[in-house]
């Protein structure tokens, strides 16, 4: 059987959850290997979420929030991007590849986006293989 | 897990063949039977249906159930009713969570296999997160039953008289210096040909003497804090330089300004003095003085007016006035903008004479517009052919795609106007004529028997290169007749644009200023197309008019009243329920870093210097969880979205 990568997918509430919704309003399709997880606002991720999710068997992270200057409550999509890119670096040195890990900005009017978004990646994780395997083989990965 | 006596059950929703159609449902609640907790697990056609809301309550009566998920369609969609149904039957709302598994399953996934695996997933990881859920209780604020209505058109006249009607006070805020928006400019209105002044003016002077309105026009918000119930509005009152209270609106001021620029509201076909009332009818009537063209505030001479004023209305030195207002609810009826054809190059408006936007001619065509209301020419000649071009702008994949949905029918009223002042020869140039209103298709049919040619086909260009005798010294225009076979050339005096409606310029501004969102259009974004397309996601915030998408005046007063009847609900209830999701500190554990104290964009958090520790104001405190993010001690909690609430959801979803 073919890899199907697991994501796990931390949409806002208000902007990107609502554009995933949008693509389901409009039967759109896109590879269903992303699991959603709601979060109010994307300022809400804290980097031990990514980290769990990759110890249980995530093979990548997708985070999404409003556009800059968007956001529902100012500013907490700025300061999940200065955390993401930090995680990033972290994982990084970790020896996660960077594609694991990716942050989006999707509207409430962006369902052909956020679909888009979704297949893109998976099959760029497709590539890049299961994490686990790495885990087994490389030993190198991330302890939550 | 620990078995705290918790008692979950489980209700995967069919939705006809919504979610059934791809999900193997059976199988979801088979798998939902083994998850640990779950007491019980079923099926049903409809959950949001009174016998499945009535199937959930008796189960949690006759299961002792003390938690609750329900797998079905977005939890944006019926979160509520389910809470609802929850609490009835003496659960606490929190206690409930949704996955969803018809807009973000069942809808975009083709293979029936990876849906039902999809689905299995988001089940499980709603009933982890729900065994970690907690009961909250919803908080109540006082409503302030102020209103602020920004936007002085028909949209917005309508939604303010509605509620001053009911006795309580609005506020309406306007940029321009009168009330009136668009449909002051216009003659005539589609399909009655009721002269749009004649029924617009008696509700213009109504806000003016209404005791429950405070009419605010040459004026800006400038700042907006607080939640549904409680918004504290900054507004900035333009220097109008004349003095409201002494000026009697005599008009002396205007006849005597010996200099003129371009009227914004002729549509740049007119002429205005610099000190100005829009048009005669305007509300409140007392001029402004535009200083960026003003003599004297450029070269410090003239000062006719002030001398000419006999009220001594007339004050150079006044200043901006910022004035901040408290309400409970704000209506946005910020209008359109209509599109500029300059960069459609082919049909050259701006370098031939006599091409001209549909708003232009509305001006035109008015009484007491530029011409007194004659169809001219640029020479002053009446014109014997006219063509109107539909879709200029819209329906058009480079500018906007969506149509526009008045160009149709005012271009028919057009038609009409025309040849009853002219007799000329009309040409629709058109796409679809959709004329789906009201009264609408038979207007269409009576334009249709006036003699009027309807050509099917979008227009090429637009040249003064003449090749036959007939074409010299007209507008030619090219293109293709799609019901009939090669290209044609009309030859006429006047080509009227209908161009677009478009969101405003400061549209951007305006969504961040009051924490809206915009569609793909541009436009501002209702919380729900079909079932709520009043509201916005910021409660306490409506949209009405064309702000929310181009619309004609009906459906503009339609949802003005709807907006009005919204907000009237909620001033005589009294009160309004807030975020009972909001975060908490716990004192016992916090260190008093105050890296909190920063994070947050609502100041909700202080430091408390006694207790050197940082404390959350529940009322200012939206619950988006950037502190519980950035606590380097983990002792914020983000109510209802807790660290342990999220992590075991992303167990779930992987396990």
């Amino acid at each position: 059987m073919s890899f199907e990568p697991k994501i796990v997918g931390f949409l806002c509430n208000w902007c990107s959850y609502a554009g995933a919704d949008l693509a389901g309003t409009s039967r759109m399709k896109y590879a269903p290997n992303v699991r959603v997880v709601r979060v109010m606002c994307s300022g809400r991720m804290d980097p031990t979420f990514v980290l769990k999710a990759f110890q249980r068997g995530a093979d990548g992270v997708l985070v999404c929030g409003c556009h800059p200057g968007d956001c529902h409550y100012m500013e907490g999509n700025y300061k999940t991007a200065r955390r993401i890119s930090l995680l990033k670096r972290m994982l990084a040195q970790l020896g996660i590849e960077d594609e694991r890990l990716r942050l989006e900005w999707v509207s409430a009017s962006e369902g052909e986006r956020f679909a888009r978004i979704v297949d893109d990646m998976t099959k760029r994780i497709k590539e890049l293989g299961p994490f686990a395997k790495q885990k087994v083989s490389g030993g190198q990965h991330a302890k939550a | 897990m620990e078995d705290k006596g918790i008692r979950i059950g489980v209700y995967v929703c069919h939705c006809g063949s919504n979610i059934a159609g791809t999900v193997d449902v059976k199988e979801v609640v088979e798998f939902a039977k083994g998850l640990p907790s779950v007491v019980v697990a079923k099926d049903y056609i409809y959950m949001c249906s009174e016998p499945g809301q009535n199937m959930l309550k008796e189960d949690i009566e006759n299961h002792r159930l003390s938690r609750v998920v329900v797998a079905a369609c977005s939890p944006r969609l019926h979160e509520l009713t389910f809470r609802r149904a929850c609490q009835e039957a003496g659960i606490n709302p929190y206690l409930f969570q949704q996955a969803n598994i018809r807009e973000q399953c069942s809808w975009v996934t083709e293979n029936s296999d990876s849906a039902t695996e999809k689905a299995k997933a988001l089940v499980a990881g709603a009933v982890r997160r729900v065994y970690y859920q907690e009961p909250l209780e919803t908080r109540e604020a006082p409503m302030n039953p102020n209103t602020l209505v920004i936007g002085g058109g028909i949209a917005g006249i309508q939604s303010a008289l509605e509620i001053a009607d009911s006795g309580h006070k609005v506020y309406l805020v306007e940029t321009s210096p009168s009330i009136g928006g668009h449909m002051a400019q216009l003659d005539k209105t589609f399909p009655t040909l009721d002269c749009s002044s004649c029924i617009l003016t008696p509700k213009m002077t109504l806000v003016s003497s209404h005791r429950y309105i405070e009419l605010m026009t040459y004026s800006e918000v400038e700042e907006v804090t607080g939640y549904v119930g409680n918004f504290k509005v900054k507004i900035r009152k333009k220097a109008r330089y004349v003095n409201q209270d002494k000026c009697t609106g005599c008009g002396v001021c205007q006849e005597k300004c010996p200099f003129k620029v371009d009227s914004e509201f002729d549509a740049g076909i007119g002429k205005r003095k610099v000190i100005y009332t829009p048009f005669p009818q305007a509300v409140p009537n007392v001029p402004v003085i535009d200083a960026q063209h003003c003599v004297y505030f450029l070269k410090g001479t003239c000062r006719a007016c002030e001398k000419f004023c006999e009220a001594k209305a007339i004050d150079f030195d006044q200043k901006d006035e910022l004035e901040e207002v408290e309400v409970g609810s704000i209506i946005l009826a910020t209008g359109y903008n209509v599109f500029d054809p300059s960069p459609l190059y082919q049909y050259r408006y701006g370098q031939l004479d006599n091409v001209i936007t549909s708003l232009q001619f509305e001006r035109m065509v008015n009484a007491a517009g530029p011409t007194g209301g004659k169809i001219v020419l640029k020479d002053g000649s009446t014109p014997e052919s006219i063509a109107i071009f539909h879709c200029v702008g819209s329906r058009d994949e480079n500018y906007h795609k969506y149509c526009s949905r008045v160009c149709c029918m005012h271009a028919l009223k057009y038609s009409h106007l025309i040849k009853e002042k002219t007799g000329a020869e009309v040409y629709q140039m058109y796409i679809d004529m959709r004329c789906f209103g009201k009264g609408y298709e038979e207007f269409y049919k009576r334009l249709s028997e006036e003699g009027v040619y309807f050509i099917r086909g979008k227009v090429a260009e637009v040249t003064d290169r003449a090749v036959t005798k007939e074409e010299e010294g007209k507008l030619i225009v090219v293109g293709e007749d799609t019901l009939l076979p090669g290209v044609i050339r009309v030859p006429v005096d006047m080509v009227i644009l209908c161009v677009a409606l478009e969101p405003q310029p400061d549209v951007e501004a305006i969504a961040r200023l009051f924490n809206i969102s915009r569609g793909a259009d541009g436009f501002f974004l209702e919380r729900h197309p079909k079932l709520d397309p009043v509201a916005t996601t910021t409660d306490g915030v409506f949209i009405v008019g064309c702000c929310q998408g181009p619309k004609d005046i009906p459906d503009s007063v339609v949802q003005a009243s709807a907006a009005a009847a919204r907000l009237l609900a909620m001033i005589s209830k009294g009160r309004v329920e807030v975020e009972a999701a909001t975060a908490e500190i716990n004192e016992e554990l916090c260190s008093g870093c105050r890296v909190c104290n920063n994070v947050c964009p609502f100041s909700a958090i202080a430091f408390d210097e006694e207790k050197k520790l940082s404390h959350i104001n529940e009322v200012l405190c939206k619950g988006c969880g950037v502190c519980a993010a950035a606590c380097p001690s983990g002792v914020i909690s983000g109510k209802h979205f807790t660290t342990a609430q999220i992590l075991a959801e992303i167990e779930g979803v992987l396990a």
